[in-house]
């Protein structure tokens, strides 16, 4: 049960942005590279020094200690980093039913990182936050460098996780698809979001 | 034995060398005959201008002057551990660092030689204060400047690792663990190796020196070893606390990598 709120969030010289994200709802975020979406994504997971006010469940951000908000909100970056040699280093409780879903097994954990091809390390990547259990999943680009085939099991498994934990969704993608399956399509035009009306 | 004094005459033959080296370095274009002159004039200067100091301040015995004199010391070496890190902190820090960790560590290990070793009388006397507390800052800035150098470098080109662990929920001294261990042997190493090679492979300068001053080797090995400990313990000491305030810097209270606190590399 989360519901992010976010008002008058401002980064470096981005405009302000207002967002509300609703339990359960999967909004997907699109413009062109440079506009901020990155930004946007780094100051909501509160890694970038940012103005404006973010809140989980109407908590403020600055009222929960920094870790346990990464956890909360999880950031998927669109390469994420790996600090040890084996995939294995880097979870606590693998769950085996969701690297299932992306076509892995717990043998995976056994591998090391520098061996992987960069879809496997995005697919591996989205299993190691989950394993966090975020009630916030913000995503950048997580289906980038995927064939189609691995990109529909990781909507799948997105899709499920939502439902499931009733968790709120800032998807940033370029995938016609994906906007058309979520709830709001937000885009970036001149520095300022806007909602994408469907015609 | 006694000390056989130096005269003018005999520092000529030896300078005489360095010109000679100068010499076959601008006959071979190696280029470094300019560097070399003005880094042995500045040494000629620096050493004849302490000599010069020492002396007064011997005479005097006045705490104060040499409370100035190690006040001196302890901004000189900080600016030498700035000036040597690629990448420093911007404003107070830069220095701060430096003045902060030599001053916990080379001061208070100086202090405890001083009043529980040695205990000199009275515990400031310049004789023995300021040649400690010289090779203690000596010492301690290499291993400073050392230590904060491999931390900011390694914080910088590791940049994705440290906030893939924080995206993840990890505080930040999980996070920067690994690099803090490695930048406390990067500053460890100099010393390491002094300690492995003392006597076998290198008469240490302060033994020879006393030697040749006419002291028994014996007792000149002796004092030997206790300035290898307290050096070594002032250098962990003081590199321990740079990489502690250094690294906390790093974050923010928010726990955000604010690797903006660090300047661009000059070149």
């Amino acid at each position: 049960m989360a519901q992010l709120s976010i008002h008058n969030l401002q980064v470096q010289r981005l405009l302000p942005v207002n967002l509300e994200v609703l339990a359960s709802q999967c909004i997907t975020l699109s413009g062109p590279s440079g506009c901020g979406k990155t930004r946007l994504l780094r100051a909501i997971a509160d890694l970038d020094p940012h103005q404006g006010e973010v809140r989980l469940n109407r908590i403020a951000q600055r009222d929960i200690p920094a870790p346990q908000w990464r956890r909360r909100v999880g950031y998927l970056p669109a390469e994420a980093a790996w600090w040890r040699e084996r995939v294995g280093d880097h979870f606590l409780n693998p769950d085996p039913k969701r690297f299932e879903t992306l076509g892995f097994t717990l043998e995976w954990l056994e591998r090391e990182v520098s061996r992987l091809s960069t879809g496997e390390r995005q697919r591996l990547a989205l299993l190691r936050l989950l394993g966090n259990e975020p009630e916030v999943l913000l995503l950048d680009e997580p289906t980038a460098n995927l064939d189609q085939a691995s990109a529909r099991r990781v909507e799948q498994l997105i899709d499920d996780y939502r439902q499931i934990r009733q968790a709120a969704v800032i998807w940033v993608t370029h995938d016609e698809q994906q906007h058309k399956n979520s709830a709001h399509h937000y885009c970036f035009k001149d520095g300022k979001l806007e909602l994408h009306a469907w015609s | 034995m006694e000390l056989i004094l130096l005269t003018p005459w005999d520092l000529s033959i030896a300078a005489l060398l360095v010109l000679l080296l100068a010499g076959l370095s601008f006959h071979l274009r190696l280029g470094i005959e300019k560097r070399l002159a003005v880094a042995a004039a500045r040494s000629a200067l620096q050493l004849g201008l302490l000599g010069l100091v020492l002396k007064v301040i011997f005479a005097q015995s006045n705490p104060i002057t040499i409370g100035l004199l190690t006040l001196f010391m302890l901004l000189v070496a900080s600016y030498e551990v700035m000036n040597r890190q690629q990448r420093r902190y911007h404003g107070f820090w830069g220095m701060g660092v430096g003045v902060l960790s030599m001053f916990l560590s080379s001061f208070s290990v100086t202090l405890l030689a001083l009043l529980v070793i040695l205990q000199v009388d009275p515990w400031y006397a310049p004789q023995y204060l300021i040649p400690l507390l010289g090779m203690m800052l000596g010492n301690t800035m290499t291993g400073v400047a050392l230590s904060l150098d491999s931390l900011n470098q390694n914080a910088w080109q590791q940049r994705a690792s440290i906030e893939a662990q924080l995206m993840l929920g990890h505080d930040w001294q999980t996070a920067i663990t690994e690099i803090r261990r490695n930048a406390l042997r990067t500053g460890l190493i100099p010393i390491l190796n002094a300690m492995a090679a003392a006597g076998v492979v290198s008469i240490p300068g302060m033994m020879t020196g006393q030697i040749l001053a006419g002291s028994p080797p014996l007792e000149a090995a002796k004092y030997q070893i206790l300035i290898l400990f307290l050096v070594s313990a002032s250098i962990g000491l003081g590199s321990v606390t740079a990489i502690w305030v250094g690294s906390k810097h790093l974050f923010d209270e928010r726990q955000r990598l604010r690797l903006d606190r660090l300047t661009r590399p000059k070149h």
